[in-house]
């Protein structure tokens, strides 16, 4: 009976996912281009897309510039994410209620149109951004490029970034903080133990595995980022010194319809995100099986 | 207590101030998209339009393909919907109610192709659909949708089955029912509420999709209400119409704000309806 129930979806997830991750795999062994695509037939070539690949200093670099992008963003996120969780557990109910239904509403944003807004508001000539800055004394910001070099192109996606996924850390978190026993709370402060001492004895053990599923799930979206910096970087400008895996594998594989090489480099990072998401597979096995 | 009262306003203040933070770029782009083009382009910002212009969001509707591509995204949208939930129903039924060998095995299937990102899988379902002639086809967007729909509507629906106790079941069986017939009975209007929830979120997510939908589909006339914001801006920097492009947005955000907005109510909901006093 059970297996009658889940044959639906195992047939449809082996046909519509199983087959194209061998097909990837198969792909990736051949010299696949426009061509190839037209005849629908390919050049068996061995393993020799992964070790021209590999042989490729731009994937080194891509590789590193998105570590370093993801560790940033997910601090950044969860960073955040936990002092907005512990502001909510501070405020009187209304300014929560307006804080959370703020929250929300980021949350709900499309990415797509959360994208257009941040192109609108960080336009040099005449963007919202340059305006407060001009005024804040904090420099003058007129006409400011801010999509001038990699660094800041890609700092602009991570401030989106960061914005769309603080609302989901932060609400996630607060209601695992609303678990903490006040008892407990209370009586380590009559006790005089320092807030830093109640945060970390009291609160962070019970928060901890939120934060771990939290930190993995960021960790995921982040390194496989795609739609956030091709959007605004803009596709005219994507350049190898910007280029983060998800951008690479597009420009590689779909955009110069060298699809063999772009399936070796789906590949590499399919097999990073594996390795990654055991931890966050495992965690959510554990919370989510508690028998 | 004045100590106590100063310091929880001290926290108060810094909560509005965060939350006026946040919200900036939302309130930004409805309050564009109401402005003249002249205050839109000036320096210096116009922070509430005094007189606000629907110009802008008459533009955005009677621009070309907007209905066309409204139409397009809700086909996708409800088929990929409807599929997906009567498959995933059962075999959340199936995950929740009964242990079965290869059950952990298909449960790590099922979160761990959540985590794979859609990018990834880009140039095999790419050089697929096109042999297949879906390449520039609805159906090809709603085959990739689906696939990446049901994994999460399975696992979603399962924590709501999982809520409901067995002694509600075991009730219906006593009356006579089989175990299927218990399931169609009890637990369907049970779980109506986690069945709304879950079509939603594959709503929102099939509305909101880009990449897929940018690679397959490539007529003006195929594409879904994502594309066609993205090209508005058309790689131009210089003239960029951002009234029609706010007030576009805006249309867009609507839809999602609110089905957003019905989730979540729907979501407290559905984790008490199937509480049963122990």
């Amino acid at each position: 009976m059970p297996y009658l129930l889940v044959l639906p979806v195992i047939a449809v997830m082996g046909a519509i996912l199983g087959y194209p991750i061998y097909y990837l795999v198969r792909l990736s062994l051949q010299k696949y281009d426009l061509f190839a695509l037209l005849r629908h037939h390919g050049e068996y070539v061995g393993l020799q897309n992964f070790s021209s690949v590999l042989h490729d200093a731009i994937f080194w670099h891509t590789l590193l510039r998105t570590v370093v992008f993801t560790a940033a963003n997910v601090c950044l996120t969860i960073g955040l994410g936990t002092l907005l969780a512990l502001l909510l557990v501070r405020l009187s109910t209304w300014v929560r209620l307006l804080l959370t239904a703020g929250l929300v509403l980021v949350w709900a944003m499309p990415p797509v149109v959360a994208v257009q807004v941040w192109s609108w508001m960080t336009n040099s000539d005449n963007g919202v951004l340059n305006y407060i800055l001009t005024e804040l004394h904090l420099g003058n910001f007129f006409q400011h490029d801010w999509y001038a070099s990699p660094f800041w192109q890609l700092t602009m996606v991570t401030t989106l970034i960061v914005w769309q996924a603080l609302p989901f850390v932060a609400i996630t978190l607060y209601a695992a903080l609303s678990q903490v026993p006040h008892e407990l709370v209370e009586a380590a402060e009559i006790d005089g133990a320092r807030s830093w001492r109640v945060f970390k004895d009291v609160t962070m053990p019970v928060i901890t595995p939120v934060l771990l599923i939290l930190t993995s799930l960021s960790i995921l979206w982040d390194f496989g980022v795609f739609t956030q910096p091709y959007l605004l970087i803009g596709p005219g400008h994507l350049v190898p010194s910007n280029y983060l895996m998800g951008i690479y594998v597009y420009e590689k594989g779909y955009a110069l319809t060298d699809f063999g090489r772009g399936a070796a480099i789906s590949i590499l990072m399919l097999l990073i995100v594996a390795a990654m998401s055991v931890v966050y597979v495992r965690r959510m096995l554990k919370v989510g099986e508690p028998a | 207590m004045s100590r106590w009262f100063s310091r929880k306003h001290g926290w108060d203040v810094i909560g509005v101030l965060v939350f006026a933070f946040l919200v900036f770029p939302v309130f930004w782009m409805v309050s564009t998209a109401f402005k003249t083009d002249e205050q839109i382009n000036s320096y210096n910002p116009t922070w509430v339009p005094s007189h606000p212009t629907l110009a802008h969001f008459s533009a955005a509707l009677h621009r070309q393909y907007f209905w066309t591509d409204v139409k397009n995204t809700v086909i996708i949208v409800l088929f990929t919907v409807g599929i997906s939930l009567v498959a995933a129903f059962f075999a959340a039924v199936a995950l929740a109610k009964y242990r079965f060998a290869g059950r952990a095995a298909f449960i790590v299937l099922v979160i761990g192709i959540q985590m794979l990102p859609p990018i990834g899988l880009v140039i095999p379902l790419y050089v697929l659909l096109g042999r297949y002639g879906e390449v520039n086809t609805l159906t090809g967007v709603i085959l990739v949708y689906f696939t990446f729909a049901l994994p999460f509507a399975v696992w979603t629906l399962r924590g709501f089955l999982i809520g409901i106790p067995k002694e509600l079941e075991e009730a219906a069986m006593v009356d006579g029912s089989t175990r299927l017939g218990a399931f169609l009975r009890i637990l369907l209007p049970l779980v109506a509420p986690g069945l709304v929830a879950t079509s939603i979120f594959a709503f929102i997510t099939a509305w909101n999709e880009y990449i897929f939908a940018s690679i397959i589909l490539h007529d003006n006339s195929k594409q879904t209400v994502t594309l066609w914001l993205t090209n508005f801006l058309g790689g131009s920097i210089g003239g960029v119409d951002w009234g029609a492009v706010m007030a576009a947005s805006t249309l867009i955000a609507i839809p999602v704000v609110i089905f957003f907005l019905l989730v979540q109510r729907r979501i407290a909901f559905g984790l008490t309806a199937g509480a049963v006093k122990a």
